[in-house]
């Protein structure tokens, strides 16, 4: 299957990785077996189709409402929290966001840090970024700790290591901590749990992300299930939080629907075991809390997309990986297909605003457009129809100034010959009907090799005669119209 | 910040449009306008000519302007947004009158319904006729239930069938629904449920050729769970789907098939059977 594909795309393209992918029959039952169980909890979580129709609207709304007011909401964040005593820094690169965590942690003289689930922190890069300056940086969710351990990348936004079952986890930890191997699902998290606990203590910083930013209060608000991210934001004596400039919301009224949303649509819980509200450090009548706390506020491609009213719908998303647990592609390559922080279909989208189209150029082409992950984005996110237009700036020539960074990354002179006769061919209703008649009657010379088509499909041979011939003559009527 | 992020427009933000309210049918009109669309007229021209005939029974008149080809669809979904817009305009112009246009084919038919608006985003003057087209379009099984309001004897033998809809079809046009109201009215006509049923079949136009191998992967599913259904055959109102489905199966040499819902329906009503 993969022999028409040169050796280097094996490993550099999203086809090369995902015939690798496809070939592992293993990673095709974990993500199977995973995202039908998903699908199943988030259809169980919304029983009722008029209020998950009327939720998604709001959601939509709310999200729109934020975002046409985000530099205003952004520096209402930015007062709140400073009030509150969080201290506050923007980012426009990620680079400009390591070295802003690393200045810190280098203020503290800390070593160590313990970070919960964060997206953007591996948008960063952030564990390299500090291990190539001497500083440990251990994950603390039990997904992200387990890929941390075998050296990997998350798989998905929301289970990083979705692509491992319960067997790989317990070779994996027998590998690494010596332990015995077990089947047991809860022995496998006790012995995470154990080795995580003592690292809590320890830690000197503590870095976490952020699912909603409320300008109004000054809040940072974070979700999990597994405590790891109370502890990271409370137990070492500082806490960085970093997130996305799109995660501002104005008011805690708005965050009641979306994190009902959030929730039900990624795991269909009706809501996290852990809500964090962060409002500011300890105070000093307060027994616990960390003593600093910082935000950093990342752009790292977003005002771009924000700067297209089309695109800019790109940035109402809530991270709940939804798209990618209902999609046909995701759910057979997995997410290390993608090469990229956010797999799936939303990473196909926000993606390209990050690290340019010419990075990943077959992302946009990747989807049979089937719309299921537009029909259950919480807020709305038409994903279909971005790919579309991701798609028209990917074959856009220079001179057309594609809209999307570095766009124009799968302009092809001949691709475009060839729609230019497609065209003429369509518009011309003798040339059409010549082609039609060519086609049929020489329907035996039909070639036998269509390319990749052939790879999957038997030849196609059209019929004897044209749809066009055969109403002609059952009609007899000709050009009536 | 980039500069991009103050000189983006302030209340730039768009919202998802409004659900759609339940379509609303009209009468049964005298005549109507055929658009058969391009691989139908190329691969199962039968299915369209079943279709003519499924309308003409009801007492309706049928219109094929030899002038038409293709919605322009593949050049749409692949980003040629110039080319595709030349052929959608051909189309327009032709169909441009009062007549209601039935179309063989639910994701085709959600292009005129559908992305013919952003196609023709710019042209506010075209918007107006494309908007009388959308109004106008329908998918040959929801005309046949809710315009024509089909009541049908059935003459085939029993049967047992799978139902496969095309996504664009399912999400744009509800086409399944309308597929399953109207094989229901068929006594002898069984539809066995199949795993993963709404999941795409892989076909995606040009995404079956620029990833074939994933594409590849989801038509052997598809084509598996349509075979493990029980079936006797598939049926489809997507000419799309057809011929990757068909295609698949016939290089797996498998006995399997499947078959347009209009030569179905044909077969069925009239006693027919199409060669």
């Amino acid at each position: 299957m993969s022999q028409r594909i040169p050796v280097k795309e094996l490993t550099d393209s999203f086809r090369g990785r995902a015939v690798g992918a496809l070939a592992d029959d293993q990673l095709r039952t974990n993500f199977r077996v995973a995202m039908d169980s998903l699908m199943k909890k988030r259809a169980d979580a919304f029983p009722d189709e008029a209020e998950r129709e009327g939720l998604r609207e709001l959601g939509n709304h709310i999200k729109a409402r934020a975002l046409s007011r985000l530099p205003d909401l952004l520096e209402q964040l930015e007062a709140k929290l400073t009030d509150n005593g969080v201290k506050v820094h923007w980012a426009e690169t990620t680079e400009e966001a390591n070295q802003i965590v690393h200045a810190i942690i280098e203020s503290k003289k800390g070593s160590q840090v313990v970070k919960g689930k964060s997206m953007v922190s591996e948008e960063m890069e952030m564990n390299d970024y500090l291990a190539e300056r001497n500083i440990e940086c251990l994950e603390s969710d039990m997904g992200e700790y387990i890929v941390q351990l075998d050296g990997e990348k998350p798989s998905h936004i929301i289970m990083p290591a979705i692509h491992k079952n319960r067997f790989q986890v317990s070779k994996l930890f027998h590998d690494k901590l010596g332990v015995d191997e077990t089947e047991d699902v809860n022995e496998l998290i006790q012995i995470g749990r154990r080795t995580l606990r003592q690292k809590f203590l320890e830690a000197d910083v503590g870095v976490s992300g952020v699912n909603f930013a409320i300008a109004e209060t000054g809040t940072l608000l974070l979700v999990e299930n597994e405590g790891n991210g109370r502890m990271s934001t409370t137990a070492p004596p500082v806490h960085i939080a970093v997130t996305g400039i799109e995660k501002v919301v104005e008011n805690l009224r708005d965050v009641v629907p979306l994190l009902s949303l959030l929730t039900r649509s990624a795991l269909g819980q009706p809501i996290t075991t852990y809500v964090n509200m962060i409002s500011g450090p300890r105070k000093a009548d307060e027994l616990d809390g960390p003593e600093e706390v910082h935000l950093v506020l990342l752009d790292n491609g977003r005002s771009g997309a924000f700067a297209d009213a089309q695109l800019r719908q790109t940035l109402n998303c809530i991270r709940c990986g939804a798209c990618m647990n209902h999609c046909p592609v995701y759910t057979r390559v997995g997410g290390h297909t993608y090469g990229e922080v956010y797999p799936g279909p939303i990473g196909k989208i926000i993606t390209p605003h990050m690290v340019g189209l010419h990075q990943v150029p077959d992302h946009p082409s990747a989807s049979s457009l089937c719309g299921a992950c537009g029909e259950v984005c919480p807020v709305k996110i038409p994903i279909p129809e971005m790919l579309q237009r991701l798609r028209q700036e990917n074959v856009k020539s220079p001179a057309e100034q594609p809209a999307v960074k570095d766009g124009g990354a799968k302009y092809s002179r001949k691709e475009r010959a060839i729609w230019r006769f497609w065209a003429t061919l369509n518009t011309s209703p003798v040339f059409y009907r010549w082609f039609l008649w060519g086609a049929t009657r020489l329907r035996k010379l039909a070639p036998k090799n269509v390319g990749p088509w052939t790879e999957n499909h038997s030849a196609p041979v059209p019929a004897r005669r044209s749809l066009h011939d055969l109403a002609k003559a059952h009609l007899n009527q000709g050009d009536r119209l | 910040m980039s500069e991009l992020f103050y000189d983006a427009a302030p209340n730039a933000t768009r919202v998802a449009p409004e659900r759609p309210k339940p379509r609303s049918y009209p009468a049964k009109p005298t005549e109507v306008t055929l658009f058969g669309t391009c691989v139908v007229d190329l691969f199962f021209p039968e299915a369209g000519l079943d279709a003519i005939r499924l309308l003409e029974r009801e007492g309706i008149r049928v219109h094929f302007p030899q002038a038409q080809s293709c919605c322009g669809q593949p050049a749409w979904t692949s980003g040629y947004v110039n080319e595709a817009r030349e052929v959608a305009r051909a189309q327009l112009n032709l169909l441009d009158n009062d007549l209601p246009v039935v179309v063989p084919s639910g994701s085709c038919a959600g292009m005129f319904r559908q992305h013919y608006r952003e196609v023709f985003a710019e042209e506010p003057d075209t918007l107006k006729r494309v908007e009388s087209l959308a109004e106008r379009t329908f998918e040959l099984t929801e005309f046949l239930l809710h315009v024509c309001t089909v009541d049908w004897q059935d003459l085939g033998q029993p049967t047992q069938i799978a139902l496969h809809t095309s996504c664009s079809a399912r999400r744009e046009m509800n086409t399944h629904l309308h597929a399953r109201e109207l094989l229901g009215k068929l006594a002898n006509v069984e539809r066995l449920d199949h795993d993963h049923e709404s999941e795409c079949c892989g076909f995606g136009g040009t995404f079956s050729v620029r990833m074939p191998e994933v594409s590849g992967a989801m038509v052997l599913d598809k084509t598996r769970s349509l075979r493990e259904s029980g079936a006797a055959e598939m049926i489809t109102a997507d000419g799309g789907c057809l011929l990757n489905i068909n295609g698949s199966l016939e290089k797996q040499q498998q006995a399997f098939r499947g078959r347009h819902l209009a030569s179905f329906l044909w077969e069925r009503v009239s006693g027919e059977v199409t060669p």
